[in-house]
Parts: structure tokens; sequence; C-alpha cells
């Protein structure tokens, strides 16, 4: 299973903020997409997700065209971790979690199936021991971890995560980018906007690089992420090496001079 | 105690208040004289059987609408005159009295859904895209507008007695109503409760917020549309017969959360249930209370509902402090 998009575009009014993007996504890998604010990181995703309809191109799974998918079932298929961790009222986390069924559910009440996806993405995140706990109560930490078994329990072949890491503790990031690689090598394909450059760097298998809008740069992490396109890119004086341990490491030492 | 326990005692609850409503008042009629071919029985159905039935339906309508509006909006202090519905079913039943139309046959009824209806088209039309905010905004600019011109007709009044009739039918009240009044509203009524009672499952994915209800494949535009539809059908309904009545939309729903929980679509038919019992219970000690005349609902309600609203703004603004 692939996501394509192809020669995708999108504007606010006149504003462009996608340009003539063509990029593919393959399942099975975690693909990281980076940029500075204001690059179309959110928009692209939102495109995949089928919220935002591109104003021009396409994009696709497989061989059919997200924005004329049938809701319930682009549900489904791809399942969304919005920006902003927002709950709005103080339901338990089961309760939380129950809701990523809602693309699989006919009449009332949750099926059997339901129940074991439900209990499949709460073990996966470990969040079994606060099932009964108002989400209002918990800790950024396990409110990202609830939020996140909420996708999984939706079984979806895609997961995309609008900067799942923001506001958590580096244990926590840890936490979720763990859990996204797990579902990428359960062949899932996993696509996650993020911020923080090193992360990516440790982490990616494909990476796209945003910038003003156009694709900057796509491919591996060591294609994408050198000194010379994070100066252009994001304006920043950066080193990559591999340390003792031969990890690649990422070091900013400054903005660009200029 | 489960919920279905709960749901049970609700129902139990809504069917006694119903009762000390069919019985209650100056003079007291007990069921076995509800059959008698005299002046009790005659009251029992002309009166109080109308008006009790009012009260359940009208108060489900409200309590209903403001666990709706309240989910739709995410936000509690949301009710049904957010809309701007009420405030125009309102201003076109005060023209119908304004003209003298409330002595045709459904005169008056039909201009108050005239009214509630321009006021869902106009919603429509101003929150077309705009979500939630411009449904909101939308619904302030209506209601804001239904209100200076209800002044306005009211300032117009061709004398005191016209004016009073009109603040008199403003203020809320389930007296003297008839069956056939009963029987005209009661379609809308039950068409929007239906709708309704349809949008639990979309005001849950809300919970995420509306990008996650989106990825889940909630179509908000048309729970707006339907949200719009069910609440002017309903509201504008209950306001074409008895006037305003407020804060049941508000109140009623956040003592059911602190019962049921939060979860949006758990509570929209124990609300309809506790708004009923509210209304009906508040209509039926209005009743019991000595003096010459009887104190309106809509005032009783609020002067019930602003306290404990106040309460709930200290609370909330302290929850989030």
């Amino acid at each position: 299973m692939t996501l394509t998009v192809r020669n995708l575009g999108f504007a606010y009014g006149q504003k462009r903020i996608l340009d003539a993007i063509d990029a593919t996504f393959e399942a099975g890998k975690l693909t990281v997409i980076l940029g500075p604010n204001g690059a179309g990181k959110s928009t692209l995703l939102a495109c995949l997700a089928g919220l935002l309809k591109p104003c021009s191109g396409t994009a696709s799974l497989d061989d059919a065209n997200i924005t004329r998918m049938a809701p319930t079932t682009r549900a489904r298929h791809i399942g969304l971790l919005p920006q902003g961790a927002e709950t709005h009222w103080a339901v338990t986390s089961e309760a939380l979690v129950a809701l990523g069924r809602i693309p699989h559910m006919r009449g009332a009440g949750l099926s059997a199936d339901d129940r074991r996806a439900i209990a499949a993405a709460m073990s996966a995140t470990a969040t079994e021991s606060f099932a009964n706990r108002p989400v209002t109560q918990l800790s950024g930490g396990e409110r990202a971890r609830v939020l996140l078994a909420r996708v999984l329990a939706g079984e979806p072949d895609w997961i995309l995560a609008d900067e799942p890491l923001a506001n958590l503790d580096p244990g926590f990031q840890l936490d979720i980018l763990a859990l996204l690689r797990r579902q990428a090598a359960a062949g899932k394909g996993v696509v996650a906007v993020l911020h923080d450059l090193q992360y990516a760097v440790r982490f990616a298998d494909h990476v796209l690089l945003l910038h003003d809008g156009k694709l900057f740069a796509q491919g591996s992490v060591e294609d994408v992420i050198t000194p010379t396109n994070l100066a252009h890119v994001y304006g920043i004086d950066a080193n990559l090496f591999r340390d003792e341990e031969g990890t690649v490491q990422l070091c900013i030492k400054g903005k660009v001079r200029s | 105690m489960n919920e279905r326990a709960l749901t049970s005692l609700l129902l139990l609850l809504t069917l006694a208040a119903f009762l000390l409503s069919l019985m209650a008042g100056k003079v007291w009629i007990w069921p076995t004289s509800w059959a008698a071919d005299t002046a009790d029985g005659w009251i029992f159905l002309e009166l109080r059987l109308p008006r009790a039935l009012l009260g359940l339906c009208i108060g489900a309508v409200l309590g209903l609408s403001g666990a709706v509006l309240q989910g739709y909006l995410r936000n509690p202090l949301a009710d049904p005159t957010v809309l701007g519905v009420s405030a125009s079913a309102a201003f076109g039943g005060v023209v119908a009295i304004y003209f003298g139309l409330n002595l045709l046959p459904f005169g008056l009824f039909a201009c108050a859904m005239l009214g509630a209806g321009s006021s869902i088209l106009l919603l429509l039309v101003i929150s077309r895209n705009g979500g939630p905010i411009g449904f909101i905004l939308g619904g302030m600019v209506l209601s804001t507008l239904a209100g200076a011109l209800t002044a306005f007709v009211i300032s117009i009044a061709p004398n005191p007695f016209a004016a009073s009739e009109i603040i008199n039918w403003l203020m809320g009240a389930l007296t003297d109503r008839l069956m056939v009044d009963v029987a005209t509203a009661l379609p809308f009524m039950a068409l929007g409760v239906a709708l309704l009672l349809s949008t639990g499952r979309a005001l849950d994915a809300l919970t995420l917020g509306e990008n996650g209800a989106k990825s889940l494949g909630i179509n908000l535009f048309r729970l707006q549309w339907i949200i719009v539809l069910g609440v002017g059908l309903a509201v504008g309904a209950s306001v074409a017969v008895s006037g305003v009545v407020g804060f049941v939309g508000l109140i009623v729903p956040h003592l059911i959360r602190a019962i049921y929980g939060e979860q949006p679509s758990q509570i929209l038919l124990p609300s309809a249930l506790g708004g009923a019992i509210l209304t009906l219970t508040a209509d039926s000690l209005l009743r019991l209370l000595p003096g010459p005349s009887e104190v309106r609902l809509g005032i009783a309600m609020a002067v019930l509902g602003a306290p404990f609203f106040l309460l709930l703004l200290l609370r909330y603004r302290r929850g989030n402090a």
C-alpha cells in the first residue's frame, strides 16, 4: 500500500501554502516531514488525511483519490493524530480510545471486534492501568499515549501524526517515537510531522524537507539532513557526525552568519 | 448504580412529575375524577392535560437541545438561546400579537415558526464553512437583532393593553394552552428531537476537536445542518406555544453530567428526561404558590437559574485558573 501525492498544491485564498509536491509514502516505514514553521508541513498532512481538499494535484491511497473517498472508508484506512492533543470532556481513557472505533461502528454499542481492538491498542501503549481515569486528570505523557491508542484502536493502515512530540518531556517523546517505530515495523505506514531534527536523524526511514511550500528535498536521512540543506532551509549552522557508538548525531552551532 | 438503572429511575421521576402536574393546582384533581363528567373532569381534560403534556415536551426539548449544543460547541455555557432561534420565534409571535393575528387559528404559531424558520435559514447562510465560531457569532447577531426588533414592536404598541399582552406572552408560560396547541407543536418537536438524538456519535467524536472528528469520518457540515434544523424546529415550536422559557437547557445538562459523566452521547436522552422533570415540577410548584395570579414559568426559571449560572461560571473560572 502506498500513499502518493502528485503535483499537489494548496492555497488559502491568494496565499499559497503548498506548491507542486510530488512524493510517495511507503508502508512499513516511518516518514518524517520536516521544515521550519509555516513551510506547509501540517497542511500536507491534512491533505493526506483528507481534511483539506487540494487546490491542484491529487493525494491518493493506492489508486483511490483521498478527497473523493467516502469519509468513513477513508477513516478506516487513514488514522490521524491531530496537533494539540485536544480533549474536551472529562471522559475516561477507555472511552476516549473507543472513539477510534467510530469508523467501524454500525448501530449502537461496541462489538466484540471493537472491544478487542480497544484492548489491543491500550496494551500496545501501556495505558490499561488508567483505563478508568478521566483523560483530564492524566499527565501530558499519559494523555499523549492515550491519544495515540485512540488512533491505533481504529486499526488504520496509515498513521499520520501531526507534531506528536509537542509539549512532552524527552522520556515521553522517546516513548511515542518508539511506539510509532513499532507500528512501522509491524507494516503500517507512519508519517509524522516533527520539529526536532535530532529525532528525525535518529528515527526516520525517509525524510521530506519542506521549504516555503515546496518540497526542497526528500530521501534518506543522510541525503536530506545535510549541513547545506539545513543552512538553506532553517538558516542554521549544523554539524553531523558519528559518535563513538556509531550513531549519527546532529549538533546545532548557531544561526548561519550572513 | 449502572446507567440503565439510572435512566429507569429518571423515567419514573418523569412519570411522577407528569402525574403531579396533572393533579396539582389551586384545585387538586385526583385520578378518580379524571374521567368524571364534572367540573373537575373538565379542568383535567381542557386545562391540566394539555399543560402537563406541554411541560413534558418543552422541558424535554430544552434539555436535549442544551445538551446537543453544549456538546457541539464544546462549551458548557451554551444553551438553546445561543442560536437566536428562541429570540426569532419570539419576535414572530410578538408580530402576530401586534397585528392581532393571534386571534386567527394557528396565527401566532405560524408567525413564530416563520420567525424560527427564517433564523434557521440565516444561520445556515451566515455560518456556512465557518464552524462553531461562525455559528455562535451568527446566533448572537440574530438573537440581538430579534431582541431589538421585539423591543421596537412593544414600543410602538397601540395601547398599554397590547403591550402588556405581548410582554405577558414573552415571559413564557404553560397556562391556558389547549390540546390543539399541543397537537400543532408536537410534530415539529418530535422531528426536531429525532434529529437531535441522532447526533450522539458525532458529538462524541468532537471530544477530539474538529480535526480529530473529521479524521474519524464525521461530516461536520452535515452535523451543523442537523443541529440547526433540530434545534430550530424543536425550540421554535416550543417558543411558539409557550414563549421563552430560559435556563432549562443550560442547567439540566450540567446536572446530568454530574451523574452520567461527560461523554456527550451518554447525556442526550437523560437531559431530555431531566428537562421534562424540571419543567413539570417547577410549573406544578408555581401553581401551588399562594396569591391571586401565578408567577410566570419563564420568570421563575430565570430566578432559579441565574444563581445557578453564576455558580457555574465561578466554578468554571476556578477550574480554568
